[in-house]
């Protein structure tokens, strides 16, 4: 079975995502919103699994209430919380559900998030969870037990193009394809002349690449995510942009930047398309694709 | 060699543990936690002095030579008395020792200590975990550096998106683990071992908890 996303992949055309990240409860009011605004407006939307292991509302969960509004999940899945039994419970869940997207990750350390005294469990990588998704696609459980009944799934992977050192991401990037990834989404990318030399080595394997596009929301939060986050690296010259937006207008810079550089993948068929995070202000989204000019 | 490494428990923590107890004996240890300084003779003094002036009566003390070693009967059998008049014991070794300890003696026992890991000295008052004992070494593979115990993760097919500059996402003083061994096995010409994607790991190498029994041939 071809997913929607799957099929929008294959087209050919510049493929846009987004990202849902479920609530802490059960007040799905303000994704459901979300969902609806961006759900004709990107080829599928990510909900995120526990991001930054904050406990909220399951991603399994999220990617149900996206399915039934009308829209194409990717299902975000981390193995930080799950063992090979549960990870593999949940594939068979996703798909029985007409989930059949997922992107496979490892996980943020415990530690980062609000429960930090929990048992951490990383049974499982995201290279070796991508082989699980393709086996239990040929009929068995990784114990090579059968199946009855199977799953089908479009499975991605992340890699980070401004690690430093690089070279250990790469090795392992290919090591994510080797093991099925067909589509890759990258974390944040500003230094787009620095993406064009990474896509020189990505373009050569047989994957699709998304770029992240993180939306700048002030300087202050470029500077943090330069301090805090592994692999973001915000160029001065971005932060000096967003400093001197005039009072009242630092988001619309920020969408007025993520939308140049978006368009500028765009022209210059850097990759196959984009991962639009805007963390906590989904909604605007659409005006970063109008900005792009996508829309 | 290696060392098992112990930090403190809190004050209130062992304040708790006593409660109850008015009488105490106090037991150190001669190896690793008078390395660490967390349970040799000044430890054992300064906590007898705190004790004390809580109130506490503290009926001896006693730094034995190896706590973990099955000689550690002999060197209570010395201070029997003293024991025998306490209401606990509170030992000041790891939890090898503690329990060892507490396997001869019919009295209540108190950690004073966490025991954190089993750690090797790599520098003068420095202490690295470089092996958790997980029974199916890979380290073959990896030049020689256990990523199931340097990387926080325990990950075996290189970095997550954590590492930066070669340090790990949960602590700046960490060295990333598959960052040292990238270069390691750079530096040996055999980075096609960091290539292969390792299947998923096997837990049962020995089912906790661990036993030994040798056999003669």
């Amino acid at each position: 079975m071809v997913s929607a996303f799957q099929k929008a992949l294959k087209s050919g055309k510049f493929v846009v995502t987004c990202e849902a990240a479920p609530p802490k409860g059960t007040n799905l009011e303000r994704m459901a919103h979300d969902i609806e605004l961006l759900k004709d407006k990107v080829d599928a939307i990510n909900v995120t699994d526990h991001q930054s292991s904050v406990m909220r509302f399951p991603s399994l969960g999220g990617a149900l209430l996206v399915k039934e509004i009308g829209g194409e999940p990717i299902l975000q899945m981390t193995c930080r919380d799950r063992n090979r039994l549960a990870l593999q419970a949940d594939l068979l869940l996703a798909s029985y559900k007409g989930i059949h997207n997922v992107l496979c990750l490892t996980g943020d350390s415990i530690m980062l998030g609000d429960h930090k005294e929990a048992k951490a469990v990383f049974d499982l990588d995201s290279s070796q969870l991508l082989g699980v998704v393709r086996k239990l696609e040929a009929g068995k459980d990784i114990s090579g037990n059968d199946l009855d009944g199977g799953v089908s799934f479009c499975a991605g992977a992340i890699v980070t193009p401004e690690a430093d050192p690089l070279e250990p991401q790469l090795i392992k990037f290919e090591k994510k394809i080797e093991a099925g990834a067909e589509f890759i989404q990258t974390q944040a990318v500003f230094d787009l002349d620095r993406f064009k030399k990474f896509m020189e080595y990505a373009g050569q394997f047989n994957v699709k690449i998304l770029a992240g596009i993180i939306l700048l929301t002030s300087a202050p939060m470029a500077r943090f995510m330069n301090n805090n986050i592994a692999g973001v690296f915000v160029p001065q010259d971005l932060i000096d942009e967003m400093a001197s937006a005039p009072k009242g207008q630092v988001l619309a810079r920020g969408i007025e930047i993520a939308g140049r550089m978006i368009k500028r993948i765009h022209e210059e068929k850097m990759c196959d398309g984009v991962h639009i995070m805007a963390i906590n202000k989904e909604e605007l989204v659409p005006d970063i694709m109008s900005e792009a000019g996508l829309i | 060699m290696i060392r098992s490494i112990t930090q403190p428990k809190a004050e209130k923590e062992i304040d708790l543990l006593l409660s109850g107890s008015g009488r105490i004996f106090i037991i150190g240890c001669g190896t690793c936690v008078t390395l660490t300084r967390t349970g040799g003779e000044p430890e054992v003094r300064a906590m007898q002095e705190q004790l004390s002036g809580k109130g506490k009566l503290i009926t001896g003390h006693l730094v034995v030579p190896v706590a973990c070693d099955n000689l550690t009967t002999d060197a209570l059998a010395e201070y029997g008395q003293q024991i025998d008049q306490a209401d606990a014991l509170l030992i000041m070794t790891c939890a090898f020792g503690v329990q060892t300890i507490a396997g001869q003696l019919k009295k209540m026992v108190v950690p004073a200590l966490d025991t954190l890991f089993i750690g090797k000295e790599t520098a003068v008052g420095e202490y690295n975990e470089i092996c958790t004992q997980c029974g199916t070494c890979i380290i073959g593979e990896t030049g020689g550096i256990c990523p199931v115990t340097s990387c926080h993760k325990g990950l075996v097919n290189g970095p997550c998106g954590g590492t930066d500059s070669g340090k790990c996402e949960i602590d700046r003083r960490k060295d990333c683990a598959w960052t040292m061994i990238y270069n390691r096995l750079a530096d040996l010409g055999r980075l096609d071992s960091m290539r292969r994607l390792q299947p998923p790991r096997n837990y049962l190498g020995e089912p906790t908890p661990g036993k030994m029994i040798l056999t003669e041939q």
